[in-house]
Order: C-alpha cells, then structure tokens, then sequence
C-alpha cells in the first residue's frame, strides 16, 4: 500500500514533466499482431510472433530474402565470395550503415565488421561474455548446424569478414538471412556491459532496419518510429504500431472499425465475408510449409512399401481440402511447396484410388486390413488448421479398405515428444521453412541423421539420403536442383509421408494501405508500406 | 478488532505453505516438458535437452527445487520466466494495473446496477419488476462471456461505432507509463482526448467482466432483502410511520447487506485474479491471460509465482471482507 502512495504521488510529481508529442500529422500504421514477443533478440527464439516484433523491421542482417520470395539479396553484405572448395565465404560489408539510438545509448560510430563478429561470436562461442547473458540458448543457430559447421569467423579489415566452414554446405548462404543472423551493435553490448545492465541488449536493443522501438507494453503495444538514417531511405510510414490482439475474430473487428490496417492469420470461416468487404483487401499466396502423416517405417506393417502405397492411394486429398482447409490449402504431392525453388512438377501423385489400394493391400498379406492409430496434434497449425477433423476424414477412407484407425492424441509437448521417439503407427504433423532452401525440409524432416527426432517417419533410405548429401557439397545451383528433383523422385514412390497439403496464407489488409506485400517465409515487413 | 485480525491472519500460513507445493506439483503433474514444448516441432537433441535442463535446474531432484523455490520467496525472489527471461514479479506488476482498473471497473458497474435492482426485486416482489429483474439477472448469470463479449463489440464497436473495438487506448495517443494505470496515466498528460478515449476503451470489458457479478449480486440482495422485510421489527418499524424509504435503506438494507459483501467480496477476488475471457476477447493486457499462456507453455516459475501472488491478493480480500463484517455488524467482531 505504501509502495502505491509513492508511486502515485510521484505520479503526481512527475506529472508536468510527461512528454508527449502531438500525432495528428504523422501517418501511423497499425498492424494487429496476434501476441507478444518473447523478447527483442531473435537469436533467443523461434517464433514468428518474435520475429515480426523483432528481426524482420528492427534488424538487418549481411543477406536478406528479396520481399515476396525465397530468393536472397544484399543487406548489409554489398556482396560475396566463395572459395573454390566451398569452404571459405568472403562478405564485402556495406559502408556508412546507421545504428538507432535509445535513451540510453547513442552511437558514435557506424557499423561494421566487429559487429558483425559480435552478433555470430555471442551466439557460437561459450566464452564470449555475453554468451550466457538471457540463458545462452541460440536455438536457431544450433538447429541450424552453425554451431559445428562454422570454424571460425575472420576480420580482415573493418569492412571484409570471412567465415571459414568445417565442411562445404550450400545451404549456409540461406542461413545468413535468417532472423538469428541480424546484426547487433557491439558498441551497445559494450557500453551495456560496463552498466552492469548486458540483459537490457536483448530487451532494448538498437538494430540498422528501418523501425526503431520507442515503447513496449506487454500483452498490449509496441510503438515505433520510422528511423530517419536507415540506409535505404527513411519508411514511408512514420510511426508504426503492433496492437497486440490474440483473439483472430477480434482482430477481424478492429480491421472493419478501422483500428487495425493490417492483420494477420484470419479465421477460415471469415474469409468469404473478407473477400466481400469493399473495405478490406484480401491477400493471399501459397505458404513456405507441408501437412503430412508420416508412416512409422518401422513397425510392421508400414515397413512394406505396398501398404504405404495403399494407404497414399487410400486417401481423398480433395475432400481434406475442403473440409478441413475450407478451401484455404492446396493439395501437396511433394514434400516441399511449389514456391520453393527445385521443386519437381513432373511427380506423378497417388490418385484416390480404393480399389488399386484395396489390390495392393491384398498383395502385402493384408486382405482383410489391419487395425492402426491415427495421431492427431492437439494444435492448430497453418499447415493444418484442424488436425482431429483431418484424422476423421482419414479414418473414413481407410475404413473403406478395411483399415480400422483408432485416433489418438496428446498434450502438444507430449505429442512432439513421444512422435520423435516413435510410438506411433502413423502421425499428423508438419513443417513451415526456415531459410526457403529445400534442404531445410527434405534433410531436416526426411534424412537420416533426423532418426529419433524430426524425421517422424523413422525413415531412413539410402538413395534418398545420398542425393541430399550430394546437394548439400555443391555451391552450384543448377546442380543442386536436379538433385533435389531427383530426390523427390525417390520419395513419391517410396511414400514414407502421405504429402497432404500446402497451406494458403491470407493477410486482410485496409483498401487505404499501399505497397504490402505476403511474405512467403512467414514474416511481416513495413518498410515498403504506405498509407 | 486487532486481536480479530491477529487471528485471521495467522491463518494465512498454512493456507501459504499449501499453496506453494500445490501450484509447485500440479504444474509438474501435467504433463508435456518446457522444452519440448519451447523447441515445437522443430525439437531438441537429447544432448541439447540435458544441458538445457541442467541451466534451468530441472536436473535437480523435486525436493530440491521445490527448495529452492520457497527458499527464492522467502527472499522475495519468485524467480524468472522461462520465455523472457524477465522477473515473475515484475511482469507481473506491468500487468496487475490493467487487471486491477478492470477489475474495479467491472466491480463499480455490478454493484451500482446489481444492488438497486436487487432492493426494487425484493421490495416490488411479485411484480412484472420483481420477474423482469429476476429474468435479466438468470440471463445474465448464464450468458457464455466469449459470446456476450464478441455480440456486444460487434453491435456497438463494429456496426454503431461507439465504443472502440479492443485495447486500453487509441493507438495515436503515446502516453508514457507513469503509474500503469491508464485513467491516471492519461488523466496526468497534456494530450487531449487521451482520458476519454481511455474511457471509452473500459465501458464494454466493464459490462462483458461485470454482468456475471452483477447477476449474482441482484440475487443475493432480493433473496437476503426478503428475508430481512419479513422480520418481525420492520413490521413494527413501518408501524411507528416511519417513511418507507428509511425504513428499507436503514432498517432492512444494513442488515441485509452481510451476505450480499460476502458475496461482493467473493466476487472482486475472483476479478482480481484476471479475467481470462475478457481479457482475450478485448486484448486487455492483464494477469489472467499471462497465467493461462504460461500454463500453455509450461513457463514453471510464471505459473508458480503467478499464482501465488494471485492467491494472495484473494485472501487479502477475504480479511478484508472479514472485517467489513465487524465493521457493519458488532455481533461478529464480538462472538469471535
């Protein structure tokens, strides 16, 4: 009670000396985001909520993902070498790049190569002072591989870094875009150090992207500000807003009352009447991710290659669509999306086919069926907004084969939990892309070294898993392709997932709202937007 | 009246010890693993998971933690969230502020509409305004709060643009955090307009948070004003001429009023732990939907330290209530 008084009437003293600045002439933009950000260092998390908060309009990292592709592009590297052997990349950093300035810091240099050392050292080397500084868990950057395959990090002069690799991985390039890999200021984390204050470098911290924070407000408000020195050119927006509201039908309200100009993640069911608003622009482009069941290779009888067939043949994709996705998916027959570079249109999917199933089955000794589980994940997921749904329609199908599937589920830790380990007969899950390299869904969810982990299918086959080693040693793009394509060759006929769908990302924008673009990576950007 | 306080508070202890080990264990009895949980579908080597484990101290034996846990409080330390890495306690602070201004929002509208409608049901019983009270306040009572709320945005924030959709202010007004609270907070800057707009943001939360209170309450107070009407000295207060007015606000009110603060009491308490709904449904930054999303990601020491905050300030209410009772009527302070 005490504690209260004071702070009220220091409320009260305080009082006359509130800044506040007068908004009527600046454009605001207010984007409805769905929650909080776990922090302001993305290296510290996985999650896109973080990320859009964070990364994507406070930072810059040495290579960006050109806006609306998977595709990279300069960001603070004008560009790079790479040696014969593939091992060495050579970064020309860009000159005359600005940091922000918070209340507390301001500063007098612009950036360059020892920020860029910083940003990677904190997060690779244990005993770099600020390693442990916020619990000292990069999880990105050790799913990512980073941690084993960068060597080591070089100076050569203050605008010339050189990251030396253990072994040559193409997919490296991709990874310098990511959300982990911005760029944080040394000068600041120094500066913070010597206040005795490194944890505030991960809540209040200073990027060079084109918005700096101003004010933060758990659960309810993140303002920024434009940031007059970005290096390319001061946002056409001038303040921008995330208005916190983690319910999708109330984010829908504000749109239509005007208090919100974007949001994300829309409820299917809400789609139609957005497509109807002559008020509301509805946006739409084809998600970076895959739904799949996985079959576990391992246990009989799904360690025949004919009853997975059967059961691909089994399933009506089309009426997943509808009934689950509601229209807002896309059949899948590959394991990565078609947005995604190397993938392979010329696969031929299992057509819904219950009589060749019912012939297949016959031949692996299962006449009569057998009797199996479904597992359903207990969330929603953009790459399958209703999973329980999804097993009912399943189960109807196989049911006409005699395949009687008893669904099965569990709380979401759990779930992961017990799916890596095996436990299933077959599993619902998916995948949204990191880095928008195939790598990143075929070795990660597919390979052999993800056994006992992401691949939930426990399945491990040679000819596969060479064709996706080959990709990973060559820089060489073209060649890289017709092994990725070759690869998804293997798998169709294989048939270790049932692919079953690629979602559609909606983003409801205002009619006023100009120059937005989907980000098929996931992402939220505000700097080519206007109003 | 010290030595009544005296008392009731030494009851807190226990109530204390056995609220720390039962949040400490439910929380570990459901089951799912922070990290995996924090890892998705992404997941964690084993090797990863370990270490990671070691830093959070989940290594340890339960007894340990729990330990170390109590041993944090007692020093005032409720320990970190495992996502932000902030102190439990002082997210908990930059939240309660919405939570108690809602709170009390809500408590004002139940108790100013609850009460009077509860003595004009009792006093006009049997009428068509006794069974229309008594009709709005079941409706009330059993209104789906998800629903109530997402009806009432969409008729007055969407369709007649009255109020505003959701939050605690307009976006356009960059008010600085001085107390929290944002009626102070825009009612001490110089912006114009701030202050109602915070207004305006409150009405529809207060309504959606405060009808099932005020139900409750207009029950309480017909069925406790009846019993007092009936009692043998009203008859013979109403027989001396005394207006009826005096005798119904003075006579019968004050002595119906002990079970319907019971139930104030019970209710406010229920207000200030956070109103997990309504604070969705509006985006209202407040403590419930902290709790409810620590508990989705198994955040331990939000959950622990949350709650045990929570289940303090309930039985702070409750002593208060305590001596509302000795206040209003001797009898209690007096026969304990």
């Amino acid at each position: 009670m005490k504690k209260g008084l004071t702070a009220l009437s220091l409320a009260l003293i305080t009082a006359g000396a509130i800044s506040t600045t007068s908004v009527q002439a600046a454009t605001t933009l207010v984007y409805c985001s769905e929650g909080s950000p776990e922090g302001f260092n993305a290296s510290l998390y996985t999650s896109g909520t973080t990320f859009d908060a964070s990364s994507k309009n406070m930072f810059n990292r040495l290579l960006e993902f050109k806006l609306g592709t998977t595709e990279t592009e300069p960001g603070l590297a004008e560009n790079y070498d790479v040696s014969s052997d593939g091992l060495e990349y050579t970064f020309h950093l860009r000159k005359g790049v600005k940091f922000h300035s918070t209340k507390d810091f301001k500063p007098t240099r612009d950036f360059n190569a020892d920020d860029v050392i910083f940003s990677f050292d904190r997060q690779g080397n244990k005993n770099n002072p600020y390693h442990m500084v916020s619990g000292g868990s990069y999880e990105y950057y050790t799913a990512m591989g980073m941690d084993t395959l960068v060597k080591e990090i070089v100076k050569i002069d203050d605008y010339t870094v050189k990251f030396v690799l253990n072994q040559p991985e193409a997919p490296f390039v991709a990874n310098m875009a990511m959300d982990f890999a911005s760029i944080f200021s040394k000068e600041q984390a120094d500066a913070l150090m010597k206040a005795g204050t490194p944890e505030k470098l991960d809540s209040d911290p200073v990027g060079t992207g084109p918005f700096q924070k101003v004010q933060y407000r758990k659960d309810s408000l993140i303002r920024y500000t434009a940031f007059e020195d970005y290096w390319k050119g001061k946002a056409k927006i001038d303040r921008l807003v995330f208005s916190i509201t983690p319910d999708a039908s109330v984010r829908y309200a504000k749109l239509k009352a005007g208090e919100c100009d974007v949001m994300p993640y829309p409820n299917p069911a809400d789609l139609k009447q957005m497509a109807a608003d002559p008020n509301i622009n509805l946006l739409s482009q084809e998600g970076l991710n895959v739904g799949y069941l996985a079959f576990n290779t391992q246990k009989k009888p799904f360690d025949d290659v004919r009853v997975r067939q059967a059961l691909s043949l089994a399933t009506d994709k089309s009426a997943i669509i509808d009934t689950v996705f509601q229209g807002a998916g896309k059949e899948a027959k590959n394991p990565i999306p078609p947005t995604m570079w190397s993938y392979n249109n010329d696969v031929v999917d299992y057509p819904y086919d219950p009589v060749k199933a019912k012939k297949l089955l016959a031949e692996a000794g299962y006449p009569d069926g057998f009797t199996t589980n479904i597992w359903a994940m207990p969330v929603q997921r953009p790459y399958n907004p209703n999973a329980r749904r999804m097993a009912e329609v399943m189960q109807e199908d196989w049911s006409k084969i005699g395949v009687k599937a008893e669904i099965v589920s569990y709380e979401w830790g759990e779930y992961l939990d017990r799916s890596k380990k095996g436990e299933h007969d077959t599993v619902l899950l998916g995948w949204t892309g990191d880095n928008g390299d195939p790598d990143n869904f075929l070795y990660v969810l597919l390979g052999c070294e993800g056994l006992g982990g992401s691949n939930r299918a426990q399945w491990c086959n040679e000819e596969f898993n060479n064709l996706l080693l080959g990709a990973k040693l060559t820089a060489d793009k073209a060649e890289r392709t017709k092994l990725y394509e070759e690869s998804q060759v293997v798998f169709k006929r294989e048939a270790p997932w049932i692919t079953i769908a690629h979602s559609v990302v909606y983003e409801p924008i205002r009619k006023e709202v100009k120059g937005y673009k989907v980000d098929p990576l996931g992402g939220h950007f505000f700097y080519n937007v206007s109003k | 009246m010290f030595q009544f306080i005296f008392r009731r508070l030494s009851l807190v202890i226990p109530t204390f010890i056995g609220i720390t080990l039962l949040t400490f264990t439910l929380i570990r009895l459901i089951p799912g693993d922070p990290i995996d949980v924090m890892a998705g579908e992404r997941g964690v080597s084993p090797e990863r998971h370990a270490e990671l484990s070691a830093q959070l101290g989940f290594d340890k034996p339960l007894y340990i933690q729990y330990f170390r846990y109590v041993t944090g409080v007692l020093q005032g330390d409720l320990g970190n969230s495992l996502v932000t890495k902030e102190s439990v306690m002082s997210e908990f602070l930059t939240l309660f502020p919405a939570t108690i201004e809602l709170a009390t929002c809500a408590a004002l509208f139940a108790i100013l509409i609850g009460l009077p409608a509860g003595i004009l049901a009792a006093v006009k019983r049997g009428t068509v305004i006794d069974h229309s009270v008594m009709t709005f306040s079941l409706t009330g009572y059993s209104m789906p709060i998800f629903w109530w709320a997402l009806l009432l945005m969409l008729v007055f924030s969407v369709n007649l643009g009255w109020t505003p959709v959701s939050g605690r202010i307009d976006v356009t007004y960059w008010i600085e955090d001085v107390t929290g609270f944002m009626l102070i907070d825009t009612f001490l800057s110089d912006e114009e307009g701030a202050f109602t707009s915070a207004v305006s943001h409150l009405i529809l939360p207060s309504i959606v948070l405060g009808t099932i209170p005020m139900a409750v309450i207009a029950r309480m107070t017909r069925s406790s004003m009846l019993e007092v009407l009936n009692e043998d000295y009203i008859r013979t207060a109403r027989a001396k001429g005394i207006a009826p007015w005096r005798v119904i606000v003075i006579h019968a009110l004050r002595n119906a009023l002990i079970p319907v603060i019971t139930v104030i009491g019970l209710q406010v308490g229920i207000l200030l732990s956070g109103a997990i709904l309504t604070e969705t449904v509006f985006a209202w930054p407040g403590v419930g939907k902290w709790l409810i999303e620590s508990i989705g990601r198994r955040d331990y020491p939000v959950v622990q330290g949350g709650i045990l905050i929570v289940a303090c300030i309930i039985i702070f209410v409750n002593l208060l209530v305590d001596i509302t009772y000795g206040i209003i009527n001797p009898r209690i302070r007096h026969s304990r």
